[in-house]
């Protein structure tokens, strides 16, 4: 076999740029993140901005303030109904505590029909979308291709909802806060036009939006991914705290009969 | 009203409450009065995967698989984050949770094993399909929320030789009998070996299991998170005896490059 990095190479040493405590003796005399000290250089920032930088380097308060604001508008609902958020919410009412509601919550949130799939098929898409626009191609031909390839165009249309509420909202923020719309926000409505040219009835839904805004920013997919992972976090804790205050075991309790049993007929496991 | 449909779990309520349980029935078998009696562990978790009664040798090989699995031992890192969340006091359910989210990966964890009985599912007992297949793998989607894989599934990239404990967990399933992709992967291992460039790992024989079992990848990654487990739990409340004064910070063993 070929000779490989060995593992005794890394055993108590692993180098890295990407931060970590100083100390000079026992004490901590600096935190790093990305070369910047914590202390001094980025004592200021917002957690989100400091977010920011740690996932992408990027120092832009004006990004920050525009993730902040999806976080707030587009994913935070405070409605138990919704898978993530439920789970949440039946921890709080099953008396777990509120690190666990959260971290489950968090884990389910990488979802396929919401979350984190969608969100990094869109931006992967938009983004591919974009670059082929920029070669030449027509949108129309491009979309065909889509639909012949995957059968659908990711961040259109919404599951179990119409048009989603959320894309004014967010539109008049963008407009407040004066943030650039550039080419992927505005290749999500044209796309949308030309559904409805089609007499398709899809609908970009608010992950299209999201992600062309970001995209335009010079976020790439992954970074929104992961940039996204947190965003749903501020609808988790409101449910865990109401169904905490209700009685134990009374959120969305089902009866026997709700069970819908449709296998095998009853039968003795020791007649095999 | 809303339902949940199930093939799997059947319940009648009492008579004094439409929301306690009367009786309930695994795929059709009453669990209270007969599987509790009759059934052991290893035959109740098959029927709750493949709703069927397993043959004997299907038992066996998926409890001597359990037990080879139970403690992938405190060097593993699915375990260890477990103790790393033991020796810090954090709740016991978030060792489990952080032995699954570290377990769950492309190497050594879950998907690395629903990875691998996707490869037998395209290759079976075909050794130059496995050999193809192996040499140019399946690209991934640049929109997969998992990492594209970075070696071969059911080998270990960091291993120098195959470890004994995997040869003999092999040999151990495949001498059961009745396993034709275990009997087929201990005549080929060496011949795999030599195209991955790897040894073969726990992965790839919980693989080989799953697939002689008729377990479709998404079961295989679910049955292989819950089957390592135990030994996350056990050496979780170990190290939350020891302490984190008696567990590695790696004090000396970082270091944080300042020139970028």
């Amino acid at each position: 076999m070929e000779p490989k990095p060995t593992l005794e190479e890394y055993e108590d040493n692993w180098q890295t740029s990407m931060g970590g405590m100083l100390f000079d003796q026992d004490i901590v005399c600096a935190v790093l993140l990305r070369g910047k000290n914590i202390f001094t250089d980025l004592h200021h920032k917002s957690w989100m901005e400091y977010l920011l930088f740690a996932v992408t380097g990027h120092d832009d308060p004006k990004l920050a303030r525009l993730l902040e604001a999806i976080w707030v508008i587009c994913t935070s609902y405070p409605d138990p109904r919704l898978w993530n958020n439920r789970v949440a919410a039946f921890a709080g009412t099953t008396r777990s505590t509120g690190h666990l509601a959260v971290a489950g919550a968090v884990a389910v949130t990488e979802a396929s029909i919401y979350g984190g799939k969608p969100t990094l098929r869109v931006a992967a898409f938009l983004s591919h979308v974009h670059e082929q626009l920029q070669q030449g191609l027509e949108l129309k031909q491009i979309l065909k291709n889509e639909l012949q390839q995957n059968g659908k165009i990711y961040g259109y249309g919404r599951p179990g909802f119409g048009e989603d509420e959320r894309i004014r909202p967010l539109l008049d923020f963008v407009k407040e806060a004066r943030i650039e719309r550039g080419g992927h926000t505005e290749l999500v409505f044209a796309i949308e036009k030309y559904f409805i040219r089609c007499k398709r009835r899809l609908r970009p839904n608010i992950a299209a939006l999201v992600t062309g805004l970001l995209l335009d920013q010079g976020l790439n997919a992954k970074e929104i991914y992961y940039l996204y992972i947190l965003g749903f976090s501020g609808g988790f804790l409101p449910c865990y705290l109401d169904a905490q205050a209700h009685p134990a075991g009374t959120l969305f309790p089902l009866r026997s009969k709700r069970i819908k049993y449709c296998g095998a007929a009853p039968r003795s496991w020791s007649l095999k | 009203m809303e339902t949940i449909s199930t093939i799997i779990w059947d319940e009648d309520a009492h008579p004094a409450s439409p929301f306690t349980v009367n009786e309930c029935r695994c795929c059709g078998f009453d669990i209270y009065d007969d599987l509790l009696k009759n059934a052991s562990y290893i035959e109740y978790l098959y029927l709750l995967f493949k709703h069927e009664q397993p043959t004997v040798i299907h038992a066996l090989l998926l409890e001597s698989l359990s037990i080879a699995l139970a403690n992938p031992g405190p060097r593993d890192y699915s375990v260890r984050a477990a103790m790393n969340a033991a020796v810090g006091g954090s709740t016991r359910a978030s060792a489990m949770i952080a032995a699954l989210s570290v377990g769950a990966g492309n190497l050594g964890g879950a998907r690395e094993v629903f990875c691998a009985v996707d490869y037998w599912r395209r290759c079976g007992f075909d050794l130059e399909a496995w050999q193809r297949l192996l040499r140019n793998p399946p690209s991934q989607r640049a929109t997969d929320i998992w990492l594209p894989m970075e070696h071969a599934p059911g080998f270990d990239p960091n291993g120098s030789v195959c470890p004994p404990p995997v040869e003999k967990t092999l040999n151990c399933l495949q001498e059961l009998g009745g396993t034709p992709a275990l009997k087929w992967l201990y005549e080929h291992r060496v011949q795999l070996e030599a195209v991955t460039n790897c040894p073969l790992a726990f992965s790839g024989v919980a693989a080989a299991t799953f697939y002689d079992l008729g377990l479709v990848p998404e079961q295989a990654e679910m049955l292989y998170l819950l089957l390592r487990l135990p030994g996350a739990a056990a050496h979780a409340l170990e190290q939350e005896k020891m302490g984190w004064k008696n567990y590695p910070f790696f004090t000396e063993a970082l270091e944080v490059k300042q020139d970028s």
